[in-house]
């Protein structure tokens, strides 16, 4: 089924509608070096894609997706602003479920332009539904910005903020860290440690490329860290408040307003995501039903940084998501040697928009 | 081998390698329809859940390694209480800022950015290493192969920490490491497995039936 002549022609059929709507066709190598990949993703994207070695160019990765070759392809041409369309086999590694296929299809559509992100966000939106018109599909969306810009404006110290930045997408250590740093629990070992006279007592040699600076610094932070006042409870409730909301969007843009008269720093962060809604509803989308979840997309690779999105076939809640997208603005900065460009983009598996119908 | 033999010995049924001592065939006593084939324990897992083998005497370890979705292809009928070694993350005792994974977390977000990569756990378990890793949270880091001599990678500096096998930590302590204290991945002793395959005869479901019934398991 993933690789039918039906799913060909489905992916063919989409690739058009995308490119009708002034995107460019382009092309990506199967095989990509594993380098950029493993540096972004780490050790999750061996349990996720193919690896495989070549005596001269070292790692490779069968593509696990389009989105890093895309931005790398964009970044050289220096055109802005612009729009692909592709359409291609992707492979992932299924450790867990063998009945999932780990050959499939995806066809995609990428909007890289800054000029108005709000209505490129709804742009990319309205051509993923379009391609979904004649399947009954749910959506759902998120918007990762509203929670990181949650956490930057918490009052604490940027070293708390940065861990608990570095951390969005890993929920379970997250709630621990907030946890502590709103003065919860110490590790009995960090306490001991911080009460020595001597922390290198009992230290032994120093082995290995860590050095005794390195753990020094890291001592000297921990100190400086046990010195700060917690997290207030206030603050914890609005994190809690914005990661548990689940509702339609009128109704989470009303209660995030409410949030933010505590937390101004999440305004400008909630006017983007009006400004998004309001363009949706300028492209017909329903917006008065489309659900909102204050934690989607937290649990899917690390690049996503806005707008977050999903469709499901309602008749087969068990298949995987039909289509999904999203903003991810961070990731051009850090495949575009400092150069970043705003980019947000969505693709649909054709086999699973046959298989829903 | 010889331990293996002692268990099912005790329980009435009796191992022993047959003919030359090279020779890795071996009789069964004690009960009718089983045979004994001897392999090295890291094939065992593939050879269970392939079906070449219907039971199989090997460390827990390597099953939950070898096997994706462990539990769907082969099930445990006993542990057999020896064999017994932990799957541990250590660190130099250098380290005195790091006993835990929140720490080794920690670490390894200052590592990556001084050092410009990510930092390197030695193991040749990766898959139960990276699903520990995973589960528990804690991000840049990366698995460097080493299928020997684990201990000595982070004197040698190709490794920041390992994740191997010890049954008294004394090597690793004498290589100037020392275990996370919430390090433990697995204890892993030698268990006694079967394949889930469902192509067992009636016949051999009758032996399997009758040879736990002697066993008491």
């Amino acid at each position: 089924m993933p690789n039918s002549p039906e799913t060909r022609a489905e992916a063919r059929r989409l690739r058009d509608l995308f490119a009708a709507q002034g995107a460019q066709v382009i092309e990506a190598d199967v095989l990509q070096s594993a380098e950029t990949l493993l540096d972004l993703y780490g050790e999750d994207i061996r349990a996720r894609a193919y690896l495989t070695s070549d005596p001269l160019r070292g790692e490779m990765v069968l593509r696990p997706d389009f989105t890093v070759p895309v931005v790398q392809m964009h970044m050289e041409s220096h055109a802005d602003p612009a729009r692909y369309a592709y359409a291609g086999k992707v492979f992932r590694k299924q450790e867990n479920d063998e009945t999932r296929a780990n050959e499939y299809m995806q066809v995609g559509y990428e909007v890289f332009d800054g000029q108005n992100p709000a209505a490129a966000d709804a742009e990319v939106f309205a051509v993923i539904a379009e391609g979904l018109a004649r399947l009954p599909v749910r959506a759902a969306t998120g918007d990762i910005g509203i929670l990181t810009a949650a956490v930057r404006g918490l009052q604490t110290t940027d070293a708390r903020k940065a861990a608990l930045l570095r951390h969005i997408w890993r929920p379970h250590r997250f709630k621990t860290l907030l946890k502590r740093y709103a003065g919860g629990k110490v590790p009995a070992t960090r306490t001991a440690l911080l009460a020595a006279d001597d922390p290198f007592a009992n230290a032994g040699s120093d082995i290995g490329l860590r050095s005794r600076a390195e753990v020094e610094a890291r001592i000297a932070a921990l100190r400086d860290d046990a010195e700060q006042p917690p997290i207030s409870s206030d603050e914890v409730m609005l994190i809690d408040a914005i990661l548990d909301l689940r509702e339609t969007t009128p109704n989470v843009l009303s209660h995030l307003r409410d949030i933010a008269v505590d937390m101004p720093a999440i305004s400008d962060a909630v006017a983007r995501m009006e400004a998004r809604v309001n363009a949706l509803d300028a492209r017909g989308v329903d917006v008065d039903n489309l659900e909102f979840e204050g934690s989607y997309g937290r649990t899917s690779l690390e690049y996503y940084d806005g707008f977050v999105f999903g469709f499901y076939a309602t008749k087969r809640p068990d298949l995987p998501p039909v289509a999904t997208g999203g903003r991810y603005d961070a990731l051009t900065a850090r495949l575009g040697e400092g150069r970043a460009v705003p980019a947000v983009g969505g693709v649909i598996r054709p086999d699973l928009a046959l298989g829903g119908a | 081998m010889e331990k293996t033999f002692d268990w099912f010995g005790s329980r009435g049924v009796t191992l022993r390698k047959s003919g030359l001592d090279r020779e890795y065939a071996g009789a069964v006593e004690g009960i009718e329809g089983v045979e004994l084939v001897l392999l090295s324990a890291g094939e065992i897992p593939r050879e269970l859940a392939s079906g070449n083998i219907h039971l199989g005497v090997t460390g827990s370890d390597l099953v939950r390694e070898k096997l994706a979705n462990w539990d769907s292809q082969v099930g445990e009928l006993a542990p057999m209480g020896f064999g017994g070694a932990d799957l541990i993350i250590a660190v130099p005792q250098a380290w005195v800022d790091v006993d835990t994974l929140d720490d080794l977390d920690a670490a390894a977000a200052a590592f990556r950015a001084k050092h410009g990569f990510r930092l390197r756990i030695a193991t040749k378990y990766h898959r139960l290493v990276r699903e520990f890793l995973r589960e528990h949270g804690v991000a840049d880091y990366q698995l460097i192969d080493s299928q020997g001599a684990t201990e000595g990678t982070v004197k040698n500096e190709t490794a920041e920490a390992i994740a191997d096998i010890t049954s008294t930590g004394d090597t690793l302590r004498a290589n100037g490491l020392k275990v996370l204290d919430d390090g433990l991945i697995h204890a892993s002793q030698a268990t006694l497995f079967r394949g889930r395959r469902k192509d067992w005869t009636d016949e051999q479901r009758k032996t399997l039936k009758a040879l736990q019934t002697m066993l008491a398991i």
